[in-house]
Order: structure tokens, then C-alpha cells, then sequence
């Protein structure tokens, strides 16, 4: 990334004096390319709000930088920032009716009210709000405010558009052709987007790059690919993935040409030691504790695994979820066909040692992943 | 629209014509009493069966009051005259000061806002008259007393606690996200203000400005004790009715009408304005 659009540098927020206060943000630093989506990924007060709002200028900066198109913004009002934004509340106008409230910025702007009605009309079709342009925000729904909102933002000249939870209120179809439709629209233009949500499927739908924040801290800023394959940390590793990863304490020992860990209830998974790099064994061996992580798609039934006991069986249209206790804690498989499982009856359960993600217990950090060794 | 049984409906209609009645019956009368003069108003057992004449108005309006023994000089129109000067600017004044303390108090939370802002609310708790006490010294010292820049001065006692604590719970309101939005489309903080959060807060400020003016318009205390002769409002100018040779109610009720003739019409005109500026404003606020 030579030539990164925004750049957040060491970014802390306390919500009181420095170092005293609630610090909501904790040194984020991280670089956006021109022409990316970012998805800021968490749970709530994760501090991915507060990062968008001191993008925005609504928050200031505690500590740090941010740098915007080759300029500090940091330091300038939000008018200055050439920056657009959706916001979660929608926050329309209520005096004036939503072509209004979507052309206002672009009337301001200077450009002529023909070219201003037909951009208005275009990001109307495309969000599906054409029959309510001419009413007023407090007449519509929830949904259709939250596309209006959208439009506002979108139709704007900026730098950087930032959407804070975009989809929220929309329903499940409108919501799947939506997404499509806007990443088509930033895609075409070149546009360079922010977009906040807690819905991991928005993420990976719509963003380049995901960040993933817990506790005002940056986790993992990567890909959805990688954040998929190679969780940083144990909180990603679980966060991300639906259902998520399944999670084992293990004790590993050697025996002859085996790695074994043995798991809570004195079970033990012996892999071949080939699987893992000779690099990687010493390192696992030194540890002696780890986490394993595998996920649900990644659990196979097969005679010659592990016993587990079948506690749910869901069949969910496309898939079949099943619950078991496993080594003294709950797992869960997915498979893609209808399971002839019963509640209560025993299955034999068996990792593949590639689909295995290893992280030390004590910081959380993972490890490895398969038999590549974590960065 | 619920359905009402007859019965229902007819208590209701007696327990408003009760309201009405008992609200509204002294002013009423007060009425009947500025069409009669003192002999018919006297009159024991009271009866609403007289010859209504004009004369109460005549000697308001001329500014002479003919007496039984002499002719006394009111100067009840220049009274009038100085209670409108006097609530207007007051309002205009406190309008100008209050609405946008009320914004920082609402938008911009600094340290130590809630205490100055209840503070200023604690002017309304002190008794007026021992607040004037002092006052009316310093007054004569800075040269205040009895001007009507001092008496302004000291309206913003009553006035400004009223549209600072109204208009800040309209601020309130007003979700920061609209302004954020605006703001960011490009327009500065002023701008802001200006476009978005004053027109929203409008009728907060319009109930504000009304309730303020009322206040104003109906103090006493303030300005018999700061204001001599001319500068007057009607409250303490009816005093003047009160004559050695007796007591003019007719005159008194004349006057009385004619003075609240602008706030209420003004009540009558605003009323829904009053009751949301009330309701929502204050009691949240």
C-alpha cells in the first residue's frame, strides 16, 4: 500500500481527562487504500463508533493522528474534511422531505438543480426510495429513512465515505440486493469507504480489508480470506465465523512419531508429527499448553475419531448444525446434508491437522495455522 | 374516538362548565364592573342588571379622572405604554442572551454548565423583595434606578431563567446527529445553528418568548419599588386608583381589562405553542 488515502496513526479516545478517563480507543493505527471498503468489525463498544466519529470530526482525537488525502484532518472542523457520512440514527432533516434532505449537500455545492434532480433520481432507483422522495422523514419507515440517509451520504463529492451500521433496519431481501448494488456503486466510482457494522456477513460481503476491534483495540486488519484462515488471535478466531470456532485447552507431548494433545478429559488427538513443520513441533512442545481452534465446517464424523455425544441436531434448510459434548466442553460440526444423528447418541468426530489453528493460551496469539506458521 | 355513554358525557360538560366558570367568573365580572360606576358597583345586594356606560374607558383613555370632590391626572396610557416597551424589549433582550446559552448549555457540556445553569434557574427561587433590597442601592449608586435600561436589567431576572431552561430542553431534542450531518456536509458550526438547530427548536423558543412576556408584563414588585411615575408598567400605575377620596373600581376594572387584554390575546392566539412549550420543554428540560 504506496499510497494509502487515510492513515490512522496511533489513534487513542479517552471519554474524560487523558489516561484518566474511559479510554474507549486504544492505539489504533491502520492505513485504507484508495478505492477500498474498510468494514470496522466488533461487538458494541468495541470502540468501532468512536474510531468512525473521530474520523468524522464529531470526536476528537486524544492522542495521535489521522491524515486524509495528503492532509491533517485531525485538527479541522468536520466541514473541512471533505468527508461523508451515513449515520445509524439516520439523522434526516425533518423539516424539509427526503429529495430535499438527499440533494441538500449538492445544492450547497454549486451545481446546477437539473444535474442535482437527476443524481437525486439515479441513487433513488438504485436504493429502491423513488415513491417517497417527495414525503417527509417522520411519515416513513425506519428502513426507508436508513436508505435515505444512505443516499445523503453516498450522493456526495468526498474523499471518504463513512456508513455506520448501513443496513441495520433493512429487511433480509432488500438488505442481500442492497449490498450488492452499493459496492457496485463505490466500486464504479472509485469511492473510498468506511463502513461499520456488527453483522460479520455485511463485512464479508461488502469490505476489501476488515478490521476487527474488541476492548478499543485494533485485532486484525486483513482481508476476509485471511481473517477466515488466519485468525491473528483467538478473539478473531472466534468472533468471526458463524457458528463459531470450536476451542480446546490441550497438553501436547511427543511419542515416537506422534504429536499428541491431550485434551480436559484425558482424551488424546494424535496427529503424525510430519504434519507440523519441524520448527513449529519444537515450538508447540516448548509451550506444553496450547488452545486449539477448529472450525464447525472443518469437523468430520469418522470411525476412527474421537467419541462425542450428540446433544442438538438442527437441520437448518441448507445445512445441518450439530451440537455434542466433546472433551468436557460443547462442539459443534456443520455438515451440508441432513444428519441421521439423535440426540443422546454417540458420534466418533476427527480433525484434519491442516484445518488445526493452534494459539498459546496465555496471550491469545495464534500460532499457527495448519502447518504454516503464524506471522 | 372512544365511545362515551350520555351520562359520562354529561359529567364531563358540568365538571369543564365547573372549570370554566370558576377560572373565568372573576374576570367576567371584573368586566361587568368596567361598565359601571361606583355607585352600581357598591350596591348590596351585587345585581348584573345596570346601565353600562363608557366613562371608566373615557377618563383611562383622556388621562383625567373626575372625582367626587376634584380631577385627578392618571397617566394610565403612559403606564400601558411602558409595560409593552419594557416586556417586549425584556423578551427581545433575554431572547437574544437566553437562546444561545440555552444551545452550549444543551450541545456544548463544559465543565461546571449544570451548576451555572441552575444557578441562573435559583434566581427565580430568592423572594424578590430581598433581592431588591440591595439591589435598589446599587441601583442608585450606579445611577440604574429608575431608568428603563436598570428596569430591563433587572427583568433578565425573571425573563432569562424562563427561556434559558425552556429553550435548552428544546436543545435537547434536537438529536446531535442532524447537526453532525449538516456539519459535515460542509457548513460551519454558526451555520449550523442558524439552519438547523434554532428552526427546530422554534417553537420551544416561540413558547418561551410568549411565557416570558407574560411574566414580565404581569411583575409588580420590580418596578414599584426601581421605577418612579413615568416609567410605570400597568401593575403598579393601578395603584394609582386608590385616591384619598376613595377607591375608583370602576376605573380599577377598566384598567384591569385593558391590561391583560394583550396577554390575553396573546395566551388565547399561542395557546398550543404555551402547552407543548410547558409540557415538553420545562418538565423534561
Amino acid at each position: 500500500m504506496s499510497n494509502p488515502i487515510l492513515q490512522l496513526k496511533k489513534i487513542d479516545k479517552f471519554y474524560g481527562p487523558i489516561n484518566q478517563g474511559f479510554q474507549a480507543v486504544k492505539d489504533v493505527t491502520f492505513d485504507v487504500a484508495k478505492g477500498d471498503i474498510i468494514a470496522l468489525l466488533g461487538s458494541s463498544g468495541c470502540g468501532k463508533t468512536s474510531t468512525l466519529r473521530m474520523i468524522a470530526g464529531f470526536e476528537e482525537v486524544s492522542r495521535g493522528g489521522i491524515s486524509l488525502a495528503g492532509r491533517e484532518v485531525h485538527m479541522l472542523p468536520p466541514a473541512k474534511r471533505k468527508v461523508a457520512m451515513a449515520f445509524e440514527g439516520y439523522s434526516l432533516y425533518p423539516t424539509v422531505t427526503v429529495r430535499n434532505n438527499i440533494a441538500f449537500a449538492l445544492k450547497s455545492s454549486g451545481k446546477s438543480s437539473t444535474a442535482v434532480g437527476k443524481s437525486v433520481e439515479e441513487i433513488a432507483v438504485m436504493l429502491e426510495i423513488s415513491e417517497i422522495l417527495d414525503r417527509y422523514p417522520s411519515s416513513i419507515s425506519g428502513g426507508q429513512q436508513q436508505r435515505a440517509s444512505l443516499a445523503r451520504a453516498l450522493i456526495r463529492d468526498a474523499d471518504l465515505y463513512l456508513l455506520d451500521e448501513p443496513m441495520g433496519q433493512l429487511e433480509p431481501q432488500l438488505r442481500t440486493l442492497l449490498r450488492g448494488r452499493i459496492k457496485h456503486y463505490i466500486k464504479e466510482r472509485g469511492l473510498t469507504a468506511i463502513l461499520v457494522t456488527h453483522d460479520q456477513t455485511e463485512a464479508n460481503a461488502l469490505a476489501d480489508k476488515i478490521a476487527v476491534m474488541e476492548g478499543g483495540e485494533l485485532q486484525q486488519y486483513a482481508s476476509p480470506e485471511e481473517i477466515k484462515d488466519a485468525p491473528a488471535n483467538l478473539f478473531t478466531g472466534t468472533f468471526v465465523g458463524e457458528p463459531p470456532m470450536n476451542v480446546f485447552a490441550a497438553k501436547v507431548t511427543t511419542a515416537s512419531d506422534a504429536l499428541i494433545f491431550t485434551l480436559q478429559d484425558e482424551s488424546d488427538l494424535s496427529f503424525p508429527q510430519a504434519a507440523f513443520g519441524e520448527t513449529l513441533r519444537s515450538r508447540i512442545l516448548a509451550m506444553g499448553q496450547v488452545m486449539l481452534g477448529v472450525r464447525p465446517y472443518a469437523v468430520r464424523r469418522h470411525a476412527s475419531g474421537v467419541q462425542a455425544r450428540v446433544v442438538a441436531n438442527q437441520w437448518l434448510g441448507d445445512q445441518s448444525h450439530i451440537a455434542a459434548e466433546f472433551a468436557g466442553g460443547a462442539l459443534v460440526l456443520v455438515e451440508h446434508d441432513r444428519a441421521d444423528v439423535a440426540e443422546g447418541s454417540d458420534i466418533a468426530v476427527h480433525f484434519d491437522p491442516a484445518d488445526l489453528h493452534i494459539f498459546d493460551p496465555t496471550t491469545g496469539a495464534a500460532v499457527s495455522h495448519g502447518a504454516k506458521i503464524a506471522s | 374516538m372512544q365511545q362515551k355513554s350520555t351520562l359520562e358525557q354529561i359529567l364531563r360538560g358540568v365538571a369543564l362548565a365547573c372549570v370554566i366558570f370558576f377560572f373565568m367568573f372573576p374576570i367576567f365580572w371584573i368586566l361587568l364592573m368596567s361598565f359601571q360606576t361606583n355607585e352600581t358597583i357598591l350596591r348590596v345586594p351585587p345585581s348584573m342588571v345596570f346601565e353600562p356606560t363608557l366613562t371608566n374607558y373615557r377618563s383611562l383613555i383622556s388621562g383625567t379622572l373626575e372625582g367626587s370632590t376634584a380631577t385627578l391626572e392618571i397617566k394610565f396610557m403612559g403606564n400601558l405604554w411602558n409595560s409593552l416597551f419594557l416586556s417586549v424589549t425584556s423578551v427581545t433582550v433575554g431572547l437574544i442572551l437566553g437562546v444561545p446559552a440555552a444551545y452550549a448549555f444543551a450541545k456544548l457540556k463544559f465543565r461546571g454548565s449544570e451548576d451555572i445553569a441552575f444557578t441562573l434557574l435559583s434566581f427565580r427561587f430568592a423572594p424578590p423583595l430581598l433581592v431588591l433590597l440591595p439591589l435598589t442601592i446599587y441601583f442608585q449608586q450606579l445611577g440604574l434606578a429608575d431608568t428603563y435600561f436598570g428596569l430591563i436589567w433587572v427583568y433578565q431576572l425573571i425573563v432569562l431563567p424562563l427561556i434559558l431552561w425552556i429553550v435548552r430542553g428544546y436543545f435537547e431534542d434536537i438529536p446531535s446527529d442532524i447537526e453532525y450531518a449538516y456539519r459535515i456536509a460542509g457548513h460551519g458550526f454558526w451555520t449550523t445553528f442558524r439552519k438547523i438547530a434554532l428552526p427546530l427548536a422554534g417553537p420551544g423558543i416561540a413558547a418561551a418568548g410568549l411565557l416570558a412576556f407574560i411574566f414580565a408584563w404581569n411583575n409588580f414588585i420590580f418596578a414599584l419599588v426601581l421605577a418612579s411615575a413615568d416609567k410605570q408598567p400597568v401593575t403598579v400605575g393601578a395603584l394609582a386608583f386608590i385616591t384619598a377620596a376613595g377607591i375608583n373600581y370602576g376605573q380599577i376594572a377598566a384598567g384591569i381589562m385593558l391590561s391583560i387584554a394583550p396577554t390575553f390575546a396573546l395566551a388565547l392566539y399561542a395557546q398550543r405553542y404555551l402547552v407543548e412549550g410547558l409540557s415538553l420543554g420545562a418538565v423534561k428540560g
